[in-house]
């Protein structure tokens, strides 16, 4: 194998414009030596699933700020299930309040991060995770 | 692999993907996958998008998509953004402007960094291209990053390429400098809703004047030198309809004009080369080229693996002691291990 970056989704979904953190993400990530695939505003969850699917991503990242997690992350986590990525991890991004984070772990996000998550801390998360995948094949 | 080169050839739009990715990193199996891939490999119409940042390439990717995606035909498009010198990250932002096409299983977007090396980027984008040619997509679109040397590299990976201008991006002047302006087989000058427009047009049209037709070469990169490769010395080249003179044309990809232009001049281009048999010359050497480099990595991989550290460590003291120039180093090396 001669080269392997990491390949992340950084998407906003739903009516949401507030795309800043995605951006210092997306930048951070990229610093990180990441490559950052990013979608822009305003993501539907089939649009996401598709992007995600496309660019055979290892992580799909979300960012909301509108409070819309709980009926937004679900629809994403059944269009990726439908488009066979089951095996495609989700981490969200945004103000999310603690009793909302075990109803969406259950939807398969594995990681939330909230404000004043340092961005040290998601790539230590995402390399993290990377390689504990790679090491399963 | 075998599985998952037949889910290619099946339409499987994960396994297509799965397989970008496998081209990409240079993974195992990947030379026994495009192998497998290859024989379905030629039939797409491949177009290159080229131009300097900001020019409004992928917007115009993303209306010519849709435009061959109304006349039925299905779209693969390879989009390359630049890798950080400093990290090897990258953002890959040239989806964003790509939203027509979502949720239309005829078309594929794929996003690609240039990871550091031309070279390999070179190599990663014809492999990608032929992936997706093998998955049955009849147009593939490559959108090059903004600038330099790469951008000439599109030649050889494109049937028809286009060069992206916008108004306002610099005088008369650049337009006559030697680049990127040669290799265009169209001329675009996208976001025509600016003012400039006709200026910028004005400017093109002087600049392809200026080049006698007959003297119209195809220019390639080869060995990272640039190599003037006479388009016509095995055809009769005194017919002056064989010679395809880039047309510059007027599109505002945001509002949705000059694009039926734009698609009928890229059928005129492939009409004409397939009319002309310049579509099976430059098949020949681009494949020719292709061996070239294939073979000089190849050997470069065998010879550099093959030195051993120390020898090559003495030599480089040695040179730096003057006691020995470089090529003789290189000379003495080639005796040794070849």
């Amino acid at each position: 194998m001669a080269v392997r970056a990491a390949r992340v989704l950084i998407a906003k979904p739903g009516l949401d414009g507030h795309d800043r953190g995605a951006k210092v993400i997306a930048r951070a990530l990229r610093d990180a030596g990441m490559e950052v695939i990013y979608t822009g505003l305003r993501q539907t969850p089939a649009m996401i699933a598709e992007a995600a699917l496309q660019e055979d991503v290892d992580v799909v990242g979300l960012s909301i700020l509108s409070g819309a997690h709980m009926t937004l992350v679900p629809r994403i986590r059944e269009a990726m299930n439908e488009a066979e990525l089951e095996d495609v991890p989700i981490i969200v991004g945004g103000i999310i309040p603690d009793e909302d984070k075990e109803i969406l772990a259950e939807h398969g996000v594995i990681g939330v991060f909230g404000p004043g998550t340092s961005t040290e801390h998601i790539r230590d998360f995402i390399n993290d995770l990377i390689s504990a995948k790679d090491s399963n094949g | 692999m075998d599985k998952l080169v037949s889910d290619v050839l099946n339409g499987s739009r994960r396994a297509l993907a799965r397989m970008l990715t496998i081209v990409e990193n240079e993974r195992d199996g990947m030379q026994e996958a495009l192998a497998g891939l290859f024989p379905h490999t030629g039939k797409a119409w491949v177009i290159g998008v080229t131009g300097a940042p900001g020019t409004g390439k992928s917007s115009l990717v993303n209306v010519l998509a849709k435009a061959y995606r109304n006349q039925d035909k299905t779209v693969g498009i390879i989009a390359v953004d630049p890798t950080s010198p400093f990290s090897g990250g990258a953002i890959l932002g040239d989806r964003i402007r790509m939203t027509d096409l979502h949720g239309d299983k005829g078309a594929f977007i794929r996003s690609m960094a240039t990871r550091g090396s031309l070279g390999g980027l070179a190599r990663a984008t014809r492999d990608a291209v032929r992936v997706i040619d093998a998955a049955g997509f009849e147009i593939i679109i490559v959108e090059t990053v903004g600038a330099g040397q790469s951008e000439v590299d599109i030649v050889r990976t494109a049937d028809t390429t286009l060069v992206i201008e916008a108004p306002g991006l610099g005088d008369d002047v650049q337009a006559i400098k030697a680049g990127i302006l040669e290799i265009a087989d169209i001329l675009v000058v996208n976001k025509a809703d600016r003012v400039g427009a006709d200026q910028t047009v004005r400017g093109l049209r002087a600049m392809l004047d200026l080049g006698h037709p007959s003297a119209r070469d195809r220019f390639v990169s080869h060995h990272g030198r640039l190599l003037r490769v006479d388009g016509h010395e095995s055809k009769k080249s005194d017919v002056i309809d064989d010679i395809w003179l880039p047309p510059v044309i007027k599109t505002s990809a945001t509002e949705h004009n000059g694009i039926d232009e734009l698609v009928e001049k890229i059928a005129a281009h492939r009409e004409h080369l397939e009319a002309s048999g310049e579509a099976e010359i430059l098949k020949s050497r681009y494949i020719e080229i292709e061996l070239h480099e294939r073979l000089q990595t190849a050997l470069m991989q065998r010879l550099t693996t093959g030195i051993a550290n120390d020898i090559l460590q003495g030599m480089i003291e040695k040179i730096r002691q003057r006691e020995l120039d470089p090529q003789s180093a290189v000379d003495q090396l080639l005796i040794h291990y070849t």
